[in-house]
């Protein structure tokens, strides 16, 4: 691949899982994946992962803390189908069964540098109340066919969800043969860091 | 009374008080628990008894005193008439003692007594008291004692005088006032009862002390009594049994325990004295008299009125209650019900209608009209204004206040504000700069006439241009005219400025002191004298000039007109005079001699004079002085302009004089500065005519001016209405209203920030005077030194401040929406824009403001104009028409990065947008490159050839090039549906995103409510007999390859053909084949196993023996989607089908002889195929699980095999004997994980029908769905073009091709077979497939038959369709089978038999058949009706077919809904196209050659020998098995074969196939295995015969033979 011209730019996640604040439940562990559109490619690193569980501490804070490493290089020809982090937080219920205990997604930053991002976490609804109890009831709560169905919005439409909890996650991005490719940014550099911080 | 004891006497009085008080209190307690015991009658007696002696010695004492007490006593018998009975007791004592005391002084003075008493005068007035009412006296005594006691002196003083009176009769010093007193009252009537009585109270007394000692601390009094009355006591003892005998002591004390009544005592108790009507309904016979019946008048037809409206509880509680009574009947009529008059309640008004006649009408009654009163500013709530977000906030600004007249203004001031409003504007004015801006105008105006004239100069002027040299001139004209004119006022203007200023400055001379800061500079601009009198002189000179021409140009307009007039004065005249020649000549003629011609002349002339006179001689105008112009000119000038030369003045407004200090001024001056600093002002602001604010209230500062600089944010609810300060004025602590300012409501653009303060005029005309140096108000002043020219100058100022709506966080204007805003919003500055004379849309209409444009004459020089006069340029430069669209749109192509045409061009856009269009090919397309450079035109070589395609019709081949043609119109449907679709893909349904647990059920299977399903936790793990459990769906889109896999559990097979021994003598086998199907049974009859290929995927079962093997074996096939892609539509239409073959594993054993190694026995296992199933995987796929067995579609003949003979016996008719032959798989097939299947698209489509007509059947669906959710029912369907169609038009009898017929022309029952077969040898193709959405498309017969492809319906539909034309009584059934599904089969009625025809294979079962694949019958369809099955069961062996009996079949159409004849929308009549035979002979060519190369391609490592000899020979036998349709013909068969061929070992079969492409067909020979042989001396054979049918309906034969040698 000449340097000078560049057919496919890439894109680095560096970064961690760092904990999440979840704080009615305890015990949990972190499922993570990509989505991303066609145009894309993880060419190293880990697509998918699981972390381990994490109990919360006895301090004040009451965090789960991962700590979990992310570490991928996408490729890619279009910002089209930028890819996207989703993070699923599974975990055990009273009886021990496990259930679903958030899902989220957040874009990957595009500018390079570090970022922190508080991905807000929902689990869709139970259709009814009775639904409700057996569900916690059996430990069968209701959850996504696919958790890359939060990374999309075609037919969200139908669900409902409720909030809890949150996942921190920080990132180093970054990317190479963008500018190349004509593909600006924004203002890169350490100015950028507080304005791409999102809450 | 007697002073001195008055003290003693309070104190005992009060000590009295006290004891009775308490004695009273305990007696009450006492007595409250046995009055009731108590008689009252004695007690009454007693009262009024003693009542009446004390009345009697009370009235005497003072008459006075007795008014007083009597006055008392009845406003305390008021009072306490509630609480008298429990005080009548402890009175009785009371009274009793009193009555003693006074019956000793009685008898201690009784001999006084009489002669006293006649001199009284009292007594008869006492009598009539007495009489009149005892009781009611006793009462008020009662209560006037306590009264008395209570808070009035008088009636105890009388008291305590009686006591007083007693004890001095007691110590026997009674004086003789007293004793008057006393002796006044009457005793006389009976005293010997009082003496009874009052012993006897003494008596009871006394018992009641011994009894219980509650009267220990009575008064001291009653012991003296007792003590004194002892004397008496033996009287009283005696006579004790008279008195007591009736009177235990329970009379007057008891004490019991609380007595307690029980609660069911109570209610038994309640229950005697109550009465509870109950609700029901009274029995008739009840209410009537015995033995008699309810009469109903009724009914005898007699008028009963309406009864009036109670309800039937309040009624029947009426009627029990009124039975209760006696004679309770007498008020039920005849008919047992209460009587009732009719409902009085008319229905119609009866009251008179008031006719409009003023003077009848009661005025009281005068309909006075009010004006509706709209409460103001109710429900003027802005939308929304009521959520948080909502909020709308007005900001207004109240910046300051500057008076331009205030009454304390001091003369100086009013000259000051004057001379700052004339300063104002010639700011403004020099601002604007009119004048300079006229003048250029009229220079551009001048110099463009004179490059005019110059440039026409030598031509004759044309008339357009004289035209427009008018219209200059007029411009100029006019042009200078405004221009004069505001020269002369500016020129006023700058006059008057110094004039006030003079003013000004004489005043402060005159005053000797500044009160105003203004000072004015005049600033001299010298200017170039020499130019400017050049300019000067030029300008007069064109002025001149001008003039000078437009005089001329008038007096040639006036010459003109004079000549005009001229000319028709002289043609007046002439005609005038040539009248009065005629005249003359008249009267010459008739009159000669004795008139005078004069005389007549002038006669003529005076009559003629009034009528006829002719117009005064118009004056020529007058020739202009074209010197005076100039003169007038030149004074002009001198006016209004400066003279030459003279220096520019421009004057400067400073405030920056001293005010002189108070302490120099004169008095009166001081005394105005006192009160103007008393002064402070405050402005409220009003919104909506309520206050909601104020400002600060600011003294009033020397200058007048008061900063307030607040801004107020309104929060707002309601519409703003309007807005306006009112300015206050303080003085002191009182404040009065000076002025109101009413501001505009800002428009919602109008937003904070962005607005300047504007200024707003007030006015005030109250009048103020003061007696200092302040002007007032309304006063008028003068300041000319002799007092004229007075003004009265009103209070005034100005406000500034500004309105804007506020602006939210996010900067987003917090104003409500305007179409919110009622009318009357009026916008402070719209006079001068556009906007606001074309309205905001017309902006965008080029027209209408270039008509703007040209009404409003706008200036081009004018820059503020310069814009749209730039518009207009580029408007009417080009075509003026009124764009339809947004004026921004034309931006729009600044926004597009690259034109169309490129993007167009651009391989890497256009990949991108098939892609988004989800085309089939790019679909899942990755990787688009990121420079266009990289997309290679190879890309879309497949999706432009597939375009390419859709254009070009192969027309090589006759045969293939109908179908191709087929093809693409399938194709085309499809991409209609498709589109159509295409949304509709797009719903997402909660199933589809959410995984939830569906809530455990009751039992059974299906979804349902939590309950049974717990206890399976307690069921064993493996049951004895395991039931099929539902799985979890899966949705298709987040499936991969591999994850899906088709599970076949093969689990037995009936009646799979058995070897039959070969034998080279063709006698024998048959003998041998019977002895080795019935007489040997240790022999291995056949050796079947089961092999499964899906997708060139091939399993196989353990190999079973016997002809009923059992395998219960299950195979997993992967399944891998085309092209990766797992959505639902394309998993519909995966035409792949699973095959599932029964083959035979024959054992051969040859002995090999080798020298070396001995012998050694080579085995070879080979496989006949014996029959297959085919099952579409779209039918399993939509299926979810198919289970049942199956027929095995076994070839007609299978050389080396033989049926065993079926154990079943047939009865009847004689075409089912064949029936139940055949060879049966059992099977139970599914996908896993299990596929959701497409939902069928949720769309309402457009339709012909009846409306009314699709709510029937939609009404008629619905139910049946309700109430058998498990049978299929249809009744309307889609055709072709999407439309809805009721089912029952698909029916219409329709002939079958005339060559079917042919053949048996005698016997249409034989053709009926024919017409079956003909019918399943069209292709079938399910819908899904063809259209990849589940979706039932109904094509009609001849579409069917063009397209040649269609699914089970179309099938039915053309073979029902067949046999009505033949005669036959047929119906369509909708229903389920296997392993179609919901499909539809065809009934026939046959010798009161009921045939079941599958049209997709042409068979037909009879109803009781076994295996009839017909698993349920939904509802029966022909062309008039649909039947619902409202029978128990569904099986249609336990259906009954009797469509006439309503309550096994619900017609759609009865009697209520009437069939509303439905036209068919089949056509009349099929055409019917001969085959072509050489085609048909061109294809069997085709495929055979096809066949012999795939086989031997299929045996890459073996040759493929093919035995020509063999071939032939099968070639001969297809015609046949054609002709006879594969029924059994295998003796004939293997008899020639083997004849023929007796040294080899033949296994081999006709295949007969229904011809669609050639794929199925090299699939099916694939599947059969027939070249896997592996044999080395294996032979092949392969015939084919194509047998053609009318319309392109081919049957194709394939012979497929392999031979052995042996």
């Amino acid at each position: 691949m000449a340097a000078s011209n560049p057919s496919v730019f890439l894109l680095t996640v560096n970064g961690h899982i760092e904990g999440a604040n979840f704080p009615e439940y305890d015990n949990l562990y972190c499922k993570y994946c990509f989505v991303y559109g066609h145009d894309w490619a993880p060419t190293t690193g880990l697509e998918e992962g699981i972390t381990q569980i994490a109990s919360k501490s006895s301090q004040a804070s009451h965090r789960l803390i991962w700590n979990f490493p992310l570490g991928t290089t996408f490729k890619s020809t279009n910002p089209s189908g930028w890819p996207q982090l989703v993070v699923s937080v599974y975990g055990p219920d009273v009886f021990g069964n496990d259930v679903v205990r958030g899902y989220g997604a957040t874009h990957i930053p595009f500018t390079p540098g570090q970022h922190t991002k508080t991905i807000p976490m929902f689990v869709p609804e139970p259709t009814w109340r009775l639904q409700k109890f057996t569900g916690w009831l059996t430990g069968r709560r209701p959850e996504y066919t696919d958790p890359k169905v939060v990374a999309q919005g075609e037919g969200r439409e139908v669900t409902r969800v409720h909030s809890q909890g949150f996942v921190s996650v920080s990132f180093l991005i970054m990317t190479k043969d963008m500018k190349k490719m004509d593909y600006e940014t924004g203002p890169s550099g350490p100015a950028n860091k507080a304005s791409a911080t999102s809450g | 009374m007697e002073a001195p004891e008055d003290g003693e006497e309070d104190e005992r009085e009060a000590l009295k008080r006290h004891l009775r008080a308490e004695r009273q209190k305990r007696k009450k307690r006492l007595l409250e628990q046995s009055s009731i015991q108590k008689s009252r009658d004695a007690d009454d007696v007693k009262d009024v008894t003693s009542i009446q002696q004390y009345s009697a010695d009370e009235g005497p004492s003072e008459k006075a005193d007795d008014s007083v007490v009597l006055s008392k006593s009845r406003t305390g018998s008021q009072k306490g008439l509630t609480s008298r009975t429990q005080h009548t007791h402890h009175l009785d004592d009371f009274v009793k003692r009193r009555l003693e005391e006074k019956l000793k002084a009685a008898r201690s003075k009784g001999e006084s007594l009489q002669d006293k008493e006649a001199s009284l005068e009292f007594p008869s007035r006492l009598h009539s008291l007495r009489d009149r009412d005892t009781v009611t006296r006793f009462d008020r005594e009662a209560d006037a004692d306590r009264a008395g006691r209570r808070d009035s002196p008088p009636p105890l003083s009388t008291r305590v005088r009686f006591r007083e009176a007693a004890r001095q009769v007691g110590k026997g010093l009674p004086t003789a006032e007293e004793a008057f007193n006393f002796f006044t009252l009457n005793f006389d009537p009976d005293p010997p009862d009082v003496i009874e009585t009052s012993s006897r109270r003494r008596q009871k007394q006394r018992k009641t002390t011994d009894e219980d000692e509650e009267h220990e601390d009575v008064d001291e009094d009653i012991q003296e009594e007792n003590e004194t009355q002892s004397e008496e006591a033996p009287l009283v003892q005696t006579q004790e049994d008279l008195f007591v005998i009736d009177q235990s002591p329970q009379d007057f004390l008891e004490i019991r325990k609380a007595e307690y009544v029980g609660y069911q005592k109570l209610l038994q108790l309640q229950s005697e004295l109550l009465f509870t009507p109950s609700f029901r309904t009274v029995p008739t016979s009840i209410k009537l008299p015995e033995n008699m019946k309810p009469r109903y008048l009724e009914d005898e037809g007699l008028y009963v009125g309406e009864r009036p409206p109670v309800s039937l509880t309040n009624e029947n509680i009426l009627e029990n209650r009124i039975l209760k009574m006696e004679e309770g009947k007498k008020w039920f009529g005849d008919d047992g019900r209460i009587i009732a008059l009719p409902n009085p309640i008319k229905e119609s008004s009866t009251r008179p209608p008031l006719f409009h006649m003023e003077e009848a009408l009661d005025p009281a009654l005068q309909t006075v009209y009010r004006k509706a009163v709209k409460s103001k500013y109710a429900n003027l709530y802005i939308a929304g204004a009521a959520d948080p977000e909502g909020d709308y906030q007005l900001d207004v600004d109240v910046s300051g206040l500057i008076f331009s007249h205030h009454p304390l203004f001091s003369r100086e001031h009013i000259l000051g504000a004057r001379l700052a409003q004339l300063y104002d504007q010639y700011l403004t004015r020099q601002r604007n700069n009119l004048t300079g801006h006229l003048t250029d105008k009229l220079n551009g105006l001048r110099n463009a006439l004179r490059n005019m004239l110059e440039s026409h100069s030598g031509l004759n002027p044309t008339q357009a241009l004289q035209q427009r040299i008018s219209e200059y001139n007029l411009e100029v004209r006019n042009t200078r005219h405004l221009r004069d004119s505001e020269q002369e006022k500016d020129r006023t203007l700058l006059k008057n400025i110094v004039k006030v200023w003079k003013e000004i400055k004489a005043l402060r001379e005159f005053q000797k002191f500044t009160n105003t800061p203004y000072k004015l500079y005049l600033r001299r601009e010298n200017v170039d004298r020499v130019s400017d009198e050049q300019d000067y002189e030029d300008e007069i000179l064109a002025e001149v000039v001008e003039l000078e021409a437009e005089t001329e140009e008038e007096y040639q307009n006036k010459l003109a007109e004079y000549k005009k007039r001229l000319e028709e004065w002289k043609l007046c005249r002439k005609k005038q005079k040539a009248k009065k020649k005629k005249q003359k000549k008249k009267k010459k003629g008739q009159a000669q001699d004795d008139t005078e011609g004069e005389d007549e002349e002038q006669d003529v002339s005076e009559s003629e004079g009034p009528t006829d006179e002719p117009p005064p001689k118009p004056e020529p105008p007058e020739r202009p002085d074209l010197g005076s112009i100039e003169q007038w000119v030149r004074e002009k000038a001198l006016r209004i302009r400066r003279k030459p030369g003279e220096a520019i003045l421009i004057p400067e407004l400073s405030a920056s004089a001293n005010i002189t200090a108070s302490e120099l001024c004169p008095r009166a001056e001081k005394a105005r500065r006192e009160d103007v600093a008393r002064r402070s002002l405050f402005t409220k602001i009003l919104y909506n005519d309520k206050e909601v604010s104020r400002t600060d209230s600011r003294s009033l500062n020397t200058d007048f001016r008061v900063h307030f600089g607040q801004i107020f944010n309104l929060k707002i609810v309601n519409c703003p209405q309007s807005i306006s300060l009112q300015v206050f004025e303080e003085i002191g602590s009182s404040c009065s209203l000076l002025a109101q300012v009413f501001l505009p409501v800002p428009e919602p653009s109008v937003v904070t920030g962005s607005v300047p303060l504007e200024e707003f005029e007030f006015s005030s005309n109250q009048r103020v005077m003061f007696d200092h140096e302040g002007v007032g108000s309304d006063v008028p002043l003068s300041f000319e030194a002799d007092g004229s020219n007075k003004q009265s100058l009103l209070t005034s100022g100005k406000v500034s401040c500004c309105v804007s709506w506020g602006i939210g966080d996010d900067d987003v204007p917090l104003a409500p929406p305007i179409s919110q805003q009622p009318g009357g919003v009026h916008s402070g500055k719209g006079h001068l824009d556009a906007v606001s004379y074309i309205g905001a849309s017309g902006l965008y209409d080029m027209k209408k403001i270039g008509e703007w444009a040209k009404q409003s004459r706008l200036d081009p020089n004018d820059p503020k104009n310069a814009s749209i006069m730039q518009l207009l340029k580029v408007a009417s430069s080009g075509e003026v028409t009124a764009p339809e669209y947004f004026r921004l749109e034309h931006l729009q192509e600044e926004f597009n990065f690259v034109t169309d045409e490129e993007l167009e061009k651009s391989g890497r856009f256009r990949l991108l947008k098939l892609r988004n269009q989800e085309v089939a090919e790019f679909r899942n397309y990755k990787f688009i490159p990121a420079l266009e450079r990289e997309v290679t035109d190879t890309v879309f070589q497949e999706y432009e050839k597939r375009l390419k395609e859709g254009e070009v019709i192969d027309t090589k081949e006759h045969l293939d090039s109908h179908r191709a043609l087929v093809a693409k119109y399938l194709q085309k449907i499809r991409e209609s549906v498709i589109n159509r679709f295409l949304l509709a893909k797009h719903h997402y349904l909660l199933s589809d995103l959410v995984t939830e647990e569906e809530i455990p059920t009751i039992g059974g299977a299906g979804p349902g409510i939590l309950g049974i399903n717990l206890f399976k936790l307690a069921e064993p793990k493996r049951p004895l007999k395991p039931q099929r459990k539902e799985r979890k769906k899966v949705t298709a889109q987040n499936l991969s390859d591999g994850d899906i896999k088709l599970l076949v559990n093969i689990i037995r097979a009936y009646d799979i053909p058995v070897r039959r021994l070969q034998s080279n003598k063709p006698g024998q086998t048959s003998h041998s084949a019977l002895q080795g199907s019935i007489g040997l049974p240790d022999q291995i009859q056949v050796r079947p196993f089961v092999e499964v290929s899906f997708q060139r995927t091939v399993l196989q079962t353990a190999t079973a023996d016997g002809p009923n093997p059992c395998w219960n074996e299950e195979l997993q096939l992967p399944f891998s989607a085309p092209n990766g892609d797992y959505s639902t539509a394309s998993l519909q239409s995966v035409k792949d089908e699973v095959f599932i073959n029964i083959f035979d594993e024959v054992v051969h054993e040859t002995v090999m002889n080798d020298k070396n190694r001995g012998k050694s026995i080579q085995t070879h296992i080979e496989k006949r195929w014996l029959g297959s199933v085919k099952i579409p995987f779209s039918t399993i796929y939509s299926q979810s699980k198919i289970e049942g067995t199956f027929k095995v579609n076994t070839p007609a003949v299978l050389l080396g095999y033989s049926k065993e003979k079926s154990h079943f016996t047939n009865s009847g008719f004689d075409i089912l004997r064949s029936l139940s032959e055949g060879t049966f798989i059992t099977l139970f097939i599914t996908v896993d994980p299990q596929l959701v299947p497409g939902e069928s698209v949720r769309e309402k489509f457009d339709t012909q029908e009846d409306e009314r007509l699709l709510q029937a059947s939609e009404r008629f669906e619905r139910d049946a769905a309700q109430r058998y959710p498990d049978r299929p029912c249809i009744t309307t369907v889609i055709d072709l073009s999407g439309k809805t169609v009721f089912i029952t038009r698909y029916i219409r009898p329709l002939s079958p091709p005339k060559e079917l017929l042919d053949e048996f022309p005698n016997n249409p029952l034989e053709a009926t077979p024919l017409v079956a077969r003909f019918v399943s040898l069209i292709p079938s193709l399910p819908d899904q497939v063809s259209l990849s959405a589940t979706c039932d498309l109904w094509s009609t017969c001849d579409q069917f038959l063009t397209l040649l492809a269609g699914d089970e319906e179309e099938h039915a539909v053309l073979l029902c369709n067949y046999f009505l034309s033949l005669g036959k009584k047929a119906w369509l059934i909708i229903g389920t089978a296997i392993p179609e599904g919901p499909t539809a089969y065809v009934l026939t009625l046959e010798q009161n038999l009921y045939l079941i025809w599958n049209p997709s294979s042409g068979q037909f079962y009879g109803q009781y058949d076994t295996f009839c694949p017909l698993q349920a019958v939904g509802c029966l369809v022909n062309a008039d009706n649909v039947w619902f099955n409202i029978q128990q069961y569904t099986s249609p062996m336990r259906v009954s077919f009797d469509i006439t009996k309503a309550n096994l079949w619900k017609p759609f159409f009865s009697r209520t809904f009437s069939h509303p004849g439905l036209s068919s929308i089949q056509p009349e009549e099929l055409v019917y196209r001969r085959t072509d035979r050489a085609a048909a002979a061109e294809l069997q060519d085709r495929i055979e050659r096809i066949l012999k190369e795939k086989i031997m391609e299929w045996r890459p490592r073996q040759p493929t020998r093919w035995n020509r000899y063999c071939t032939t020979t099968l070639k001969q036998f297809l015609p046949k098995l054609e002709l006879i349709r594969g029924q059994d013909v295998a003796e004939g068969h293997r008899h020639e074969l083997q004849s023929l061929l007796g040294d080899y070992r033949i296994s081999g079969f006709p295949l007969n196939l229904v011809f669609s492409e050639i794929r199925p067909i090299i699939e099916a020979v694939y599947s059969t295995g027939i070249h896997s042989v592996q044999a080395s001396n294996v032979e092949f054979a392969l015939a084919v015969y194509v047998h053609p049918y009318p319309n392109n309906v081919m049957s194709v034969w394939i012979y497929l033979a392999s031979l052995v040698l042996t």
